[in-house]
């Protein structure tokens, strides 16, 4: 899944190089500069920031968050779940499998909810990359209101379904 | 500006350090330090396969599209049309939170107004299309109708607040290049 996905990324890339090529190629090689630059500066924070989600993973492992988000887990297992989607960054082929896992295991509709909208939407292992970009006061402030949001979301779906 | 050998190791210090832990893990059979880095290949693979595509179509955008059409479209004074435009520019994108940055730094620089580059990175969390479709396969229609209509309302007043909470200090930075701050 991820692979065709990275695929068809791929496609349009080549062919968006292959149209500005056609069109003019001082101004994409230009560009092709301009992109490798901003991908050479930011490449060492990247891989930081995977060497720490590695780490994390390994101490927070799948059967571990599988018994705290389970079955019965309530109240606790909501902010369990808000907590650690917080915290971490899981990519999607990942974290869907996990999550249905979950609604397998027992967890309800809100935890689940409430554990996919955290890891999409807020972050704190990638806040200091955040930060070099928005600088601390945005990036706080996104990352709260988004963590509260997740919350309400985590709340209608688990009303709804 | 070339910043020097000296620079280059220090930043990229904890990537040799990680690497050294590594090899010693495997050399010494221990069990954690190689879990460690599978986990490391998992997400690395995951980086590799969008990140250079991402980087060579923000080249591409940067020289080709014009910073009037940007402000035009979705700048200060765009309103609905300049906040779905950047919608549907994120819905079509791929890969984690992290990458939409260096998007947003671009789109800062072409003259995007606040409160649409917060929308971009809100829809960019929770509605791109590859993600929606995986979503779809493992939680069902249901779920992810649900979660979309009930995120697409939260982050546009998100959008809003961020600007007005924001205001004038509102910047977008490129860190790859070092300014006087910038230590690490």
């Amino acid at each position: 899944m991820m692979l065709s996905n990275a695929l068809i990324f791929g496609v349009v890339t080549g062919l968006s190089l292959l149209v500005s090529l056609i069109f003019d190629r001082k101004k994409t090689f230009l560009g092709l500069k301009k992109g490798w630059k901003m991908l050479f500066g930011i490449l060492h924070p990247f891989l930081n920031i995977l060497i720490l989600i590695s780490i994390a993973l390994f101490f927070v492992p799948e059967s571990v968050i599988i018994t705290y988000l389970g079955e019965g887990s309530g109240l606790v297992g909501f902010a369990v779940a808000a907590a650690i989607g917080s915290i971490t960054l899981i990519p999607g082929f990942i974290s869907y499998p996990l999550a249905a896992a979950l609604l397998k295991q027992g967890a309800t509709y809100a935890v689940v909810a409430v554990f996919m909208t955290t890891l999409m939407m807020v972050g704190i292992i990638t806040l200091p990359l955040e930060i070099r970009y928005f600088g601390k006061k945005a990036a706080l402030w996104r990352n709260g209101l988004n963590l509260l949001a997740a919350i309400i979301i985590g709340i209608i779906i688990g009303w709804l379904l | 500006m070339p910043i020097g050998m000296k620079g280059h190791l220090k930043n990229y210090a904890w990537v040799l350090l990680f690497m050294l832990f590594t090899i010693g893990s495997y050399l010494l059979g221990f069990r954690p330090g190689m879990v460690i880095y599978s986990n490391f290949t998992e997400f690395f693979i995951e980086m590799i396969l969008f990140i250079p595509f991402l980087f060579i179509l923000i080249g591409l955008f940067d020289v080709w599209v014009p910073k009037e059409m940007i402000e035009r479209h979705i700048g200060k004074e765009s309103g609905i049309k300049g906040i779905f435009l950047v919608i549907l520019l994120a819905m079509l994108q791929a890969g984690p939170l992290y990458g939409a940055f260096p998007v947003a730094y671009l789109l800062h620089k072409k003259g995007a107004s606040a409160r649409n580059i917060f929308i971009y990175l809100g829809a960019f969390s929770t509605l791109k299309l590859p993600m929606l479709g995986i979503e779809m396969g493992y939680l069902g229609w249901k779920f992810t109708l649900i979660r979309t209509l009930v995120s697409l309302p939260l982050f546009i007043i998100i959008g809003y607040l961020l600007e007005w909470i924001m205001g004038e200090q509102f910047d977008v930075k490129d860190p790859s290049r070092p300014s006087k701050g910038d230590a690490a």
